[in-house]
């Protein structure tokens, strides 16, 4: 148990030093108000504003974006079987088709769901 | 000279060898998965539906017979050290398995619900909008939840046998990333679904986070991520044991996320109320039974050291203890059933923990008998929960339950034999499953955890009984809810989970004895 003395000090500390920030921030600190404080923060630009009713996002880069990933990691996995490919041998081979397989499976469910279509 | 010199060692290359035939249940199973994407792909949507239930069954029934193959095989670590066929891997990918096959009954189930299974028509739709309306009056289905919850049956049988710490990391992803998804495709109270999708996604990448950095720590501390090289490496210390300690802190807090334990438990109630009721009994025995085992080897193979139990074991009995107490009183004070039994699923997580912290052989038979009994009962548990219906889905409001045996006998019946099992009432199951961890914890020499735990168990024996005596003791409300009437499917997992639960109270010794020939053989 005494192994667990040091962290209880270091976890009383960090608890304490929290708890005193916050209500020294909060007694001493400023309090200026406006609409520019009010508003979420957004990388330093004007919000972009919400759909009107909660309506939707196109989530077409999105799409995009992770079918590029898909393809971008299995190239880095081919790119070192490439350079093994004589020592793998026929094991390799059969590994690599059936990655490949895998990938196009899920391809293939893109591609029938309309996922690739832009509109 | 130095691209010369890497062309050099990469003709040394030596192609891995792997074992097929021993990894075979998971391969059918991330087969099946696999297939049913396809399925999805190109079969027509009215036919889908049926394709993938039959697929599923037909794959979890393949997987099965494959693990009865391995069964009494010796045990062996294989795929280049990564994965560990042995006694306790097999027996808790056949639970696994058996557990799923009797959730997908459940999970498949259409009938209790107007011709509709329990997902949302196009998880996409906005609730409540017009294109909701649209795809659920033309009856479309996700059935996407079929093989996604397959490749999370895949994972689940990997968790437990990963003997290596990326290994167990590429399980754990792949159990749980289709369970996040499903969690938020409940066809009513969506809104709800969707919060506890989300609220369990960002934990469990929290959590998975925290695993990897562990992981990290002991890769550091041992220059492998394999168990038995950090089992040596504990044993015979090169290196200071900072490295180590912040290392199985870490990934102790992943692994106790998934297995529900408190401090680490928030997500549960929210995540088992929101989830679909059927996903939600899936989860409740499978992902445990899959996380106690990767637990139990994390901690037996590779932490399973004299130096290094002294230093985790204090901590595992303190978390044992908030475990049950948390768990108890917490769920004294709800008032839907799908939060009590989420409750209770957290107390039991830490019954099983006071196994877990044991270590001795007779602790883990312990372990390896309550999983299943517990899984199976929480399935049955939740099966009935499905069954209480109103307008808007399920009536999980406790008050709403009020005289439903009057109502409806068998399944208030059925409900009571699972409470009264979690209850540790005699001649159930769990009563045995309970005795088997506690002796073995008093043999172990903790007996105060074996205290706090009896003490939990009458306090949970309050609550449960408390369900039994609304159902059964009081007068039935004008417009309760109406009791659905169930497909063979379901009517089958539940018999079987009833005729388990009791059956294996009263007669338990070959479960008993198959959790003791398994409990001994953990390939190291």
């Amino acid at each position: 148990m005494d192994t667990y003395v040091p962290v209880l000090i270091l976890g009383l500390i960090a608890g304490g030093f929290a708890v005193f920030s916050v209500i020294m921030g909060a007694m001493t600190g400023p309090k200026r108000y406006n609409r520019a404080k009010y508003d979420s923060y957004e990388c330093g630009i004007e919000p972009t504003p919400q759909p009107v009713g909660g309506g939707r996002f196109p989530v077409k880069y999105y799409l995009t974006a992770m079918l590029f990933i898909v393809f971008d990691i299995e190239i880095v996995f081919l790119y070192p079987w490439a350079v093994a490919f004589d020592s793998l041998g026929w094991f390799g081979l059969a590994e690599m088709f059936l990655f490949i397989l895998t990938v196009f499976v899920a391809y293939a469910y893109v591609w029938r769901r309309g996922g690739l279509e832009w509109d | 000279m130095s691209i010369l010199a890497a062309s050099s060692t990469t003709a040394t290359f030596v192609a891995p060898h792997v074992e097929f035939g021993k990894l075979s249940p998971m391969l059918i199973a991330f087969g099946t998965a696999t297939l049913g994407i396809l399925v999805e792909a190109f079969a027509p949507r009215k036919q889908r539906y049926g394709i993938q239930v039959g697929l599923a069954l037909v794959g979890i029934a393949a997987s099965f017979a494959a693990v009865l193959a391995l069964a009494g095989t010796t045990a062996s670590v294989v795929a280049q050290g990564s994965v560990a066929v042995d006694g306790t891997t097999l027996f808790l990918q056949g639970t696994i398995l058996v557990i799923s096959f009797v959730a997908f009954l459940v999970i498949a189930e259409r009938k209790t619900d107007q011709n509709q299974d329990a997902f949302a028509a196009q998880g996409a739709s906005v609730p409540g909008s017009a294109a909701e309306r649209e795809t659920t009056r033309r009856g479309w289905q996700t059935t996407e939840v079929y093989p996604l919850l397959m490749f999370s049956v895949g994972g689940m049988l990997l968790f437990p046998a990963a003997n290596d710490l990326l290994t167990m990391f590429v399980a754990l992803e792949a159990l749980s990333l289709p369970l996040y998804l499903v969690c938020g495709l409940a066809r009513h109270r969506r809104l709800l679904s969707q919060e506890a999708a989300l609220k369990y996604f960002l934990l469990g990448a929290f959590s998975s986070a925290f695993f990897l950095y562990g992981a990290a720590m002991l890769y550091g501390y041992a220059g492998s991520v394999n168990l038995a090289v950090i089992a040596q490496h504990v044993a015979h210390p090169t290196a200071g044991s900072t490295l180590l300690y912040t290392g199985v802190a870490l990934l102790g807090m992943g692994l106790l996320f998934k297995v529900g334990a408190a401090p680490f438990h928030m997500w549960t109630p929210d995540v088992y109320q929101g989830a679909p009721t059927p996903v939600t009994g899936f989860m409740a025995a499978a992902t445990k039974i899959a996380a106690f085992g990767a637990l139990v080897r994390v901690l037996d193979v590779g932490l399973g050291v004299n130096s290094a139990e002294n230093v985790w074991r204090p901590v595992m009995q303190a978390v044992a203890i908030i475990t049950m107490i948390v768990g108890g009183v917490l769920a004294l004070t709800q008032r839907d059933i799908k939060r009590m039994l989420a409750y209770s699923a957290i107390l039991n997580a830490g019954y099983l923990l006071i196994g877990v912290t044991s270590t001795t052989a007779q602790a883990r038979a312990a372990v390896l008998f309550y999983l299943p009994v517990y899984g199976v009962a929480i399935i049955g548990a939740f099966a009935v929960v499905t069954l209480v219906r109103d307008a808007g889905g399920e009536a999980t409001d406790l008050s709403r339950w009020a005289g439903l045996g009057r109502r409806a006998p068998i399944p208030a019946a059925l409900l009571a034999v699972f409470l009264l099992a979690f209850a540790g009432i005699p001649f159930t199951s769990i009563f045995i499953g309970k005795f088997a961890i506690f002796q073995a914890a008093l043999a172990a020499g903790s007996p105060d955890l074996v205290i706090v735990a009896v003490l939990a168990s009458a306090l949970a024996a309050f609550f449960y009984l408390r369900v039994v005596v609304v159902m059964f003791f009081s007068d039935p409300l004008p417009q309760g809810p109406t009791i659905a009437h169930p497909s063979i499917a379901v009517k089958t997992a539940l018999a079987v989970a009833a005729f388990a639960t009791v059956a294996l109270g009263v007669a338990p010794s070959l479960l008993l004895h198959l959790a003791n020939n398994s409990a001994g053989i953990l390939a190291k």
